[in-house]
């Protein structure tokens, strides 16, 4: 029997799916890159709202979030200029071993400082009840606040010059280089955003689900899976992807096992790559 | 050519740092034995903790009990073996990071390059599963604690000793308790960590639920890695148990609780293994109230030479709260029963090299293979037969539950009825 429960928390847990996997899927449609750093940068995301919440400053984690994305653009555009920029036009194996050797420095450092030991946010806000439903009210912030960043991309990518140079670089770089667009900076403020995105997941799923510097990994492999679900490069995609994703692990232990989840999951990513490679809603090349 | 030259200087800098950095260690240990040799005997106990990882929480507590054993035994002036020296101990270790690879390379080299007299299992039934091997392999003798799997000891290993009751007779006391609590109560959910352990308690629980009339309406296994428990919960939810039972270790434990409570489940009786009874589970403050779970070791457990000598056993060791003072003096902590583990494990071993008088593997093991005694822990006695050597079958559990005392949140020993110290919560609120 399917109780509307399940579905409902499928959702929640997919709109924060869905802006983790954004932030990968829009490198990879501005710059063509794989950011395989994209899940310790949400671990770090984690961190970061976790540090602020415990630390003296004992601040509010919704307002250690906003902290967490700016430091999230920073980090991302400093990672750009180290790591990323001089590899920029190599081959592809190039710019995925550059992230990946990023991945392992902010692993190996996390491991380190942190240890691997679970940490948790005790952030406990109640639950809302809708007739039978109970509806916890972190997860359904984070879902809000997931719809509210998608949103603001969506007016940024469209209203704004800046939007607008990211949109013309994405489509074709030499073209926008030539009408007088800094590619370079707009390719590190692209990265930045990405990894902002990534960052301001991680402090959403911070706020209700334990975790350690590893716990980025999961959110990194189900971004990949959303990202080719979505279409690689299509933010809006991407949201659809997550909201699909969180779904199928929200109804799927309604009809067997949880441990058949991943396998439902990973099954649906290489059929998606096999039928339509270029993702559900299309990717943006 | 000359970037290239100072390239190969730096990283050959960097891998002698990385050489240096692992060693230190051994190296430590080694020098220690060396200084503690003068005149006297040293039995080096070699072990793994998991510093990082998942079983942190409760390797760090059984490490710490071991530790005091040791240092406890050391200041006595060590076991006095038969030609007349002292033996003290001293350790030598290694993170594990509460991952199985990692303990097959570090027992090996505990076995073979520090070559150590004697080994103390990891924590968790799978890293120790992995270790028992190693132990067989090299002839070591091996007190495992912090490990309850029945499996390991049923594999024809001879020299490896178990402190734990076994993972078979886990929980079944909780189902006891249940029946006596609510003899209506039929419809059971049993959820688990797909966990070697774990499974093996849940397996066993299944069995013994079917035999005593229980309906299993849920028998689950989850991911050890799970966070989010929510479509589990409303799977449990929609199967409308009467109890649940089962879970894994300390993290997906706690988690499993707080989000029960976030999804107001309302189960009238929670019966989970290894996190309730850690003293940091008080942290979930209320959603840890009412929850029951098996402990190995309570510090309320009158475990004493009077109770040895009324169950016509021989006493071995401080009592249990001559214990707790120890630990309590030493680390600022309530002992958690995975640092009683720790401690008796070293307490078996010193009484099995003053019982064979020297530090020889094959007279320990024949010293641990005829034990048969008390101590603040409870009875000890291993299984000798050949289809499971080494099995713990002296030992029982006693069932806690965390209640509320006013502001405070109390520990109480609620099963066995004969040594409860407060009644049952039933049901949880």
């Amino acid at each position: 029997m399917l109780n509307i429960e399940f579905l409902i928390d499928g959702l929640l847990i997919g709109f924060v799916y869905g802006i983790a996997a954004i932030g990968l899927t829009l490198i990879w449609g501005v710059m063509n890159v794989i950011n395989l750093a994209h899940g310790p940068i949400i671990a770090l995301g984690m961190f970061g709202v976790y540090l602020l919440f415990v630390g003296e400053l004992g601040m509010h984690p919704y307002i250690a979030i906003f902290f967490v994305a700016i430091a999230g653009l920073l980090v991302g555009m400093l990672i750009y200029a180290v790591a990323i920029h001089r590899v920029i036009d190599a081959p592809h194996l190039s710019t995925l071993l550059a992230t990946f050797a990023v991945n392992m420095i902010i692993i190996g450092v996390g491991t380190a400082i942190f240890s691997t030991t679970p940490r948790n946010i005790a952030l406990d806000l109640g639950t809302i009840t809708l007739g039978s439903v109970q509806i916890q009210v972190t997860r359904l912030i984070a879902a809000a606040v997931a719809s509210l960043v998608t949103g603001g991309l969506y007016l940024f990518l469209y209203r704004t010059t800046l939007g607008k140079y990211v949109r013309a670089v994405a489509n074709n770089r030499d073209a926008a280089e030539l009408m007088g667009i800094p590619s370079a900076r707009v390719l590190a403020f692209s990265f930045g955003l990405g990894t902002m995105l990534a960052a301001i997941a991680g402090g959403l799923i911070a706020t209700f689900l334990p975790f350690t510097i590893l716990s980025g990994a999961t959110y990194e492999l189900k971004s990949f899976v959303i990202g080719v679900l979505g279409g690689l490069g299509n933010p809006l995609g991407a949201l659809a992807g997550g909201l699909i994703l969180g779904t199928l692990e929200g109804i799927i232990p309604a009809f067997m096992a949880t441990t058949w989840v991943p396998v439902i999951e990973f099954v649906l990513f290489v059929v998606i790559l096999l039928v339509r490679p270029t993702g559900l809603l299309g990717g943006s090349k | 050519m000359k970037r290239n030259f100072y390239l190969i200087v730096l990283l050959a800098l960097v891998m002698a740092l990385v050489v240096s950095g692992c060693a230190p260690a051994a190296e430590e240990a080694a020098e220690e034995a060396a200084a503690e040799v003068s005149g006297e005997q040293t039995a080096l106990i070699g072990f793994t903790a998991s510093q990082t990882g998942k079983y942190n929480v409760e390797s760090t507590s059984q490490i710490n009990g071991l530790n005091l054993c040791m240092q406890e035994v050391n200041d006595s002036g060590g076991v006095t073996l038969d030609d007349g020296s002292q033996a003290t101990f001293a350790s030598v270790f290694y993170d594990d990071e509460s991952n199985t690879e990692r303990v097959q390379e570090l027992y090996t080299r505990l076995a073979t390059e520090d070559d150590a007299n004697f080994l103390i299992s990891p924590y968790s039934s799978g890293l120790t599963d992995a270790a028992s091997v190693i132990a067989e392999q090299y002839g070591k003798v091996m007190i495992t604690t912090g490990a309850a799997s029945d499996s390991t000891y049923q594999k024809g290993f001879t020299r490896v000793f178990q402190t734990y009751t076994p993972a078979s007779r886990y929980l079944t006391g909780a189902l006891d308790m249940l029946a006596a609590n609510d003899p209506d109560a039929e419809d059971i959910a049993i959820v688990y960590e797909n966990s070697k352990f774990s499974t093996d308690v849940a397996t066993a629980l299944q069995e013994y639920a079917e035999e005593h009339g229980f309906n299993v309406v849920l028998f689950e296994g989850y991911d050890p890695e799970t966070t989010d428990f929510a479509p589990f919960i409303n799977k449990i939810q929609d199967s409308d148990p009467d109890a649940i039972l089962g879970g894994g270790h300390f993290q997906d434990g706690t988690t499993f609780v707080r989000q029960l409570d976030e999804k107001n489940a309302n189960i009238p009786f929670v019966a989970l293994l290894v996190a309730p009874p850690d003293p940091s589970f008080a942290e979930l403050g209320e959603p840890a109230v009412g929850i029951v779970g098996p402990s190995q070791w309570e510090p309320q457990a009158d475990f004493d030479a009077e109770a040895a000598e009324a169950a016509g056993l021989p006493f071995f060791g401080p009592s249990s709260s001559e214990f707790a003072e120890m630990y309590v003096e030493a680390y600022g902590d309530e002992p958690s029963y995975h640092a009683a583990g720790g401690y008796v494990a070293c307490l078996l071993l010193q009484k099995a090299i003053e019982a064979a008088g020297s530090t020889d593997a094959d007279a320990v093991k024949e010293a641990l293979d005829n034990m048969d005694l008390m101590t603040f822990f409870g009875h000890m006695k291993f299984d000798t037969s050949a289809e499971s050597h080494g099995l713990q079958i002296g030992h029982s559990m006693v069932y806690v539950q965390w209640q509320e005392n006013g502001e405070t949140m109390v520990k109480e020993v609620v099963w066995p009825q004969e040594g409860a110290t407060a009644p049952t919560l039933y049901p949880a609120p």
